[in-house]
């Protein structure tokens, strides 16, 4: 909402140095947070000048100019830049005759844009100032030529302040309304706001009238479909105007007011009834009346009914909503649009104008359905004061009165069907109990009654009435907010609550940070991703088969899917910093994936909110939830160490891949072991299944390795990229609660060297879990330190070399024991795996 | 027989202790051991030479013999114990290496400064007694608005720019806000309850400087008895004096939220602003609407509540002077290493 200022201090006393900054740190603090400052953007020297003659002067552009000799102060006066009472002035438009008074902005002037006006030479003269038109004063998009003053009824002095005389001095402050505060969509609920905040006298444009309501115009209420059983109308009034002059011209200060609160001036009826809406927050409709075919009814639309609206559009009609319509039909989609058969245009004579109170969520429905948020729906959305109407049609009456010449009819029409509003009971102790200040008996009244309430003192508390203008006060909580912000929020005392004891992080939550922190420490970078894709892009690492979750409203339709993959996206974001020149990195990303575990279901049916949802109720609502698993996925691209002094590079690859999950491995106490294995979208020959063993069971938790190098290209990617992506619910799931402790011996160890002979295609991984079994409690560990396969060895086979420390608990081992554990080893490793002893 | 006087013996030791005294190094000296002490040596020979000696002047000639062998053993230990030190020396020299010009072995990595941040405040609360809660990002509509007080018709629904999944009428959304999490802790736990909810959320805005369709935020649910807006207003100081130093300081300013009644949004004082302290916007709060606490089957005539939240994308920016959403955004690696661990 945009308040001008002169127009706010009509109904509240503004110091007279306010300013829209100094307005809005006031409504600040009783909760209309600050927009921002609004003015023309004009200063002067600004003046009322009279062409004296001018002559045509074709030029070599095709353009015919006029060379001006204006008249800027009384002859032999200085004019208001201190120059001389007559200019010569060069200008482009033809508008105006000798004889016209215009507005001249003199040199020194400027104009909204910071468009600074001087003299200069053009078209071989020099121009000593410009004659303005409405649009370049910011007054209206009105560029057919300069300004004529008698166009706006005006035949000010010579000489006279253009900015006074139009009111280019106009500022405004705009501030931010909360969908709570629907009568702040006006100048006189944000005067009373302001008087809240200030305490400055507040005067009601309403104030204490009664205008006469006229009957005798035929209105017929006939809603047979009212939505969530509240009627469409409740309020509408009508009265005839006759007699209206649509020629006059809007009156400047009316122009420059709407112009401020950032309406457009489009012609005196239009200005009228906006400017009335944002006085008093009525929305209101003027018909032409004598194309009104019939009286007047309210009813709701009626199957393919169709109505042309004033922007010229031809809308299909829902039978939701609300319409007004004549004998022919619809002539006004109510509190949305009114119909362009019955708009007020250049030759109507007479008026019909009609403010009414229409359902908000009638309103709310029809404005979305056809996508038209007006500043009457944004009104009646957050409900208008039922109070109002008849002020705001006998207001317009007299402005139409005033301006157009017209006449208010004895006819009209008056239709009221409001329920008055219930009191609210008032515990005299619950505002101290939400708020957790000492407010007195009387002093909670006081400040109910300055915001309008009733409020009646009853034994233990008060009967509260709401004001008509507050439909958003219903509950008792409702009352204290009033309290409460009325009296000053800084008066809330602070006060530190004491929590029963905590458990801290849960074991997730501990776990997600540990995995984290471990691969950052490890050289992976973090980053987050939007969790939206391309279909395509959800299919490079998950089967067509798999069912997706789609957005109605994408922010780009071509990400208009959930990942099912942290991959896709991650990968995208390699590519970025790829090409921004940064070749070798790791990153990652810890996040959800979204997996229905079937298309969604249609069928919804949310339950009430009058209590606790039954047991059965909010397992419907969780069971319609597609499963949300946090992923960890990483990418390793280009070098994972760097060529540098005295060593030579490494590639990244799948490499980098395993050794993040070795680390997890190791960091969370988790057995992983890696089955080789071709997901899709990772490299056939390079991948693997990681697979989390607890106890004797064994979890597939996700895959590892390199990106398929078919989708590399694609992704304008290196063909060497590690990837990897686990379920790490999943994986935090398998970690043991408690790590349980084995014993450390502290004899000396004995090593030996194990060269075995197996088929290239035996993991060594394999090779290496049948040794440690194999040779018993004695071996303490074993290390693969070479794979080599070629010469003396048999074809398809490859001699794997491991590194094997025994221990025992009690003694210093003898080699001979070491051989003999290792001599098992070899035993079950022939037996298993048909492996020999490499000769 | 053999002679084996002072004459003999001197020119033995003196030819020893020349070549010890011109052995250049360590090495040197080690190759001329044998010959100066070993069997081979000439003293060695005369040591052997003394069981041919007349037994009358064995005690003389084995005299002789021994105190020439101690007087070259002596210099012999002497020449190396300087070599030795001359050696190691120059063993350090040789293995000197320029550290600053020592090769990366693996490169550094660094969290992401918004999970830090929830991290960070997550803690903050955790010191409170406060645990922390979760809830799906995809969620049901009942959660993000039903239960939250926003009526299906009302402009603060639409005011949410909501992200709705397919097809509309299973009513399932990307939640706008943490709030629905609020109403799963009431539903879930034992009361009082006093959670801290981080977490992602949607709108429907396109990015630009300062907006962004996903991002972060952190809210705090406290249900319990007898809690009041000092209560709220005391947590929230605390918080703020924990993120942004001893001076800052809170103010409450009148809002509307459907989710609370009274609400209020919530500035800061930030003493290190960039440019000098001052207030910054940083969240909404207020008393938890009693339709909400009816909504999840609390008493609200025997409990109270408030509740806060505040965008971690935002307090980012004023906390740590980032200028641009897209650096957020847009995982470039240069980003979040300015970080690195801390926050």
């Amino acid at each position: 909402m945009r308040v001008p200022l002169s127009w706010l201090a009509e109904y509240v006393d503004l110091p007279t140095d306010a300013t829209p900054d100094s307005v809005m740190a006031e409504l600040v603090k009783i909760g209309l947070e600050e927009e921002g400052a609004h003015d023309f953007g004009v200063t002067g020297p600004l003046v009322v000048g009279e062409v004296l003659e001018f002559a045509e002067e074709p030029q070599s552009n095709g353009k015919t100019i006029r060379w001006c000799q204006v008249r800027v102060a009384a002859t032999g006066m200085k004019a208001a830049d201190g120059g001389e009472d007559v200019r010569g002035i060069v200008c482009g438009a033809s508008n105006f005759a000798v004889g016209d008074k215009v507005v001249v902005c003199l040199p020194g002037a400027t104009l909204p844009g910071d468009f600074k006006i001087a003299a200069r030479s053009t078209y071989g003269h020099i121009s000593d100032g410009m004659m303005a038109s409405a649009r370049e004063l910011g007054l209206s998009d009105d560029h057919e030529g300069i300004l004529l003053l008698k166009n706006f009824g005006l035949d000010p002095k010579v000489g006279t302040d253009a900015i006074e005389l139009l009111h280019l001095d106009e500022t405004a402050a705009e501030i931010n309304v909360t969908p709570d505060r629907g009568y702040c969509l006006s100048i006189r609920g944000v005067a009373r706001e302001y008087s809240h905040a200030t305490k400055a006298a507040f005067r009601d444009p309403i104030g204490n009238a009664s205008p006469e309501l006229y009957e005798g115009y035929p209105l017929t209420i006939d809603d047979k479909a009212p939505l969530r059983d509240t009627p469409g109308v409740t309020r509408f009034v009508l009265r005839a105007v006759n007699g209206v002059d649509v020629s006059k011209p809007t009156p400047p200060w009316m122009i420059a007011r709407l112009k401020m609160a950032g309406m457009r001036s489009i012609s005196l009826v239009v200005d009228i009834t906006n400017y009335v809406m944002l006085e008093v927050g009525q929305p209101l409709h003027a018909y032409d009346l004598d194309t009104l075919a019939g009286g007047i009814t309210v009813r709701r639309a009626k199957a393919n009914e169709t109505i042309t609206t004033l922007d010229g559009q031809e809308r299909k009609l829902h039978t939701q909503d609300l319409v007004i319509a004549d004998d022919q039909g619809a002539i006004g989609i109510a509190g949305v649009m009114g119909g362009l058969r019955t708009e007020v245009t250049g030759t109507t004579k007479n008026v019909l104008i009609e403010a009414a109170n229409f359902d908000p969520v009638s309103i709310a429905r029809s404005a979305r359905r056809h996508k038209l948020p007006s500043e009457a729906s944004k009104r009646f959305e957050r409900g208008v004061d039922h109070s109002v109407a008849k002020f705001a049609v006998a207001r317009t009456v007299q402005l139409l009165e005033v301006h157009a010449h017209g006449t208010g009819a004895q006819i009209g029409s008056d239709y009221r069907a409001y329920e008055p509003l219930q009191p609210i009971w008032l515990p005299a102790d619950y505002a101290q109990s939400l708020t957790g200040v000492e407010y007195g008996y009387d002093q909670q009244a006081e400040l109910l009654r300055e915001v309008g309430c009733l409020v009646a003192t009853v034994d233990g508390g008060f009967e509260v009435t709401a004001p008509t203008w507050r439909p958003d006060l219903k509950h008792k909580s409702d009352l204290v907010e009033e309290i409460a912000r009325i009296a000053g929020y800084d008066l809330i005392p602070a006060r530190l609550p004491v929590a029963p004891p905590g458990r801290g992080l849960t074991k997730t939550q501990q776990g997600r940070r540990l995995v984290a922190n471990s691969l950052a420490a490890s050289g992976l970078t973090e980053v987050l991703n939007y969790p939206f894709v391309s279909e395509e892009a959800n299919r490079w690492f998950n089967q067509p088969s798999e069912a997706v979750l789609k957005l109605s409203n994408p922010i780009q339709s071509e990400s208009g899917q959930m990942r099912l993959s942290l991959l896709p996206n991650l990968l995208e974001a390699a590519k970025r910093n790829l090409s921004r020149g940064l070749n070798s990195f790791g990153i990652f990303e810890i996040g959800s994936v979204f997996k229905p575990a079937s298309a969604i279901e249609a069928k919804a049916v949310l339950p009430a909110v009058s209590g606790r949802p039954t047991e059965a109720q909010l397992k419907t609502i969780d069971a319609q939830l597609p499963a949300q698993p946090r992923h960890l996925a990483a990418v390793f691209i280009g070098e994972s160490t760097p060529e540098q002094v005295g060593q030579s590079s490494v590639e990244a690859g799948y490499q980098d891949a395993v050794q993040s999950i070795r680390l997890l491995s190791h960091a969370l106490g988790i057995d992983i072991r890696l089955n080789q294995a071709s997901p899709l979208g990772f490299h056939p020959g390079r991948s693997a299944e990681v697979v989390a063993v607890i106890g004797e069971t064994a979890v597939t938790v996700g895959s590892l390795g390199e990106l398929d190098p078919a989708l590399a290209p694609e992704l304008d990617l290196p063909r060497r990229v590690g990837i990897l992506e686990i379920d790490l619910d999943a994986l935090l799931d398998a970690a043991p609660q408690v790590q349980k402790a084995g014993p450390v011996w502290v004899m000396t160890a004995a090593t030996q060297v194990l060269s075995l002979v197996v088929s290239q295609n035996v993991p060594a991984e394999s090779v290496r879990q049948v040794i440690l079994r194999g040779a018993g409690e004695l071996l303490e560990s074993a290390v693969l330190t070479d794979d080599y396969r070629g010469e003396n060895l048999e074809l398809e086979t490859k001699s794997l070399t491991f590194a094997l420390r025994f221990r025992a608990e009690d003694r210093t081992l003898t080699q001979a024991e070491a051989s003999e554990a290792r001599d098992a080893a070899v035993a079950l490793a022939e037996k298993e795996l048909g492996a020999s002893i490499r000769k | 027989m053999s002679q084996i006087d002072a004459a003999t013996v001197g020119k033995v030791v003196s030819q020893a202790l020349e070549a010890i005294g011109s052995a250049a190094d360590f090495t040197a000296l080690k190759g001329i051991k044998s010959t100066t002490l070993g069997e081979n040596s000439e003293i060695a020979k005369l040591n052997a030479l003394l069981a041919t000696v007349e037994p009358s002047q064995k005690a003389e000639a084995g005299k002789l013999v021994g105190q020439a062998r101690a007087e070259i053993s002596k210099a012999y230990s002497l020449r190396e114990t300087a070599l030795a030190t001359e050696h190691a020396k120059a063993q350090l020299a040789a293995e000197r290496v320029d550290i600053t010009a020592s090769p990366v072995l693996r490169r550094f990595g660094a969290r992401h400064p918004l999970a830090l941040l929830q991290e960070q405040i997550s803690d903050v609360f955790v010191g409170m007694g406060w645990e922390i809660a979760e809830g799906p990002e995809l969620e049901s509509e009942w959660f993000n608005f039903d239960a939250l007080n926003f009526d299906e018709d009302h402009p603060a629904r639409a005011m949410q720019d909501t992200f709705f999944v397919e097809p509309a009428s299973a009513h399932l959304l990307l939640r706008t806000h943490t709030s629905p999490v609020q109403v799963r802790s009431l539903l879930n736990r034992e009361l009082p309850v006093y959670v801290l909810c981080p977490g992602r959320v949607f709108r429907t805005d396109a990015l630009d400087a300062t907006h962004t369709p996903v991002f972060h935020q952190v809210e705090g649910l406290a249900v319990d008895k007898g809690l009041t807006m000092a209560d709220l207003r005391g947590t929230l100081e605390h918080f703020a004096r924990i993120m942004f130093g001893e001076d800052a300081k809170i103010r409450l300013r009148p809002s509307y939220f459907p989710f609370t009644e009274p609400s209020a949004e919530l500035d800061v004082w930030h003493p290190g602003a960039k440019g000098g302290a001052r207030w910054v916007e940083w969240g909404g709060c207020g008393m938890v609407n009693p339709n909400v606490l009816i909504a999840a089957g609390v008493d609200p005539e025997e409990y109270s509540g408030f509740a806060f939240g505040m965008g971690i994308e935002r307090t980012l920016m004023f906390r740590n002077d980032v200028r641009d959403m897209h650096d957020m955004v847009e995982a470039d690696i240069r980003f979040s290493e300015q970080f690195g661990m801390v926050i």
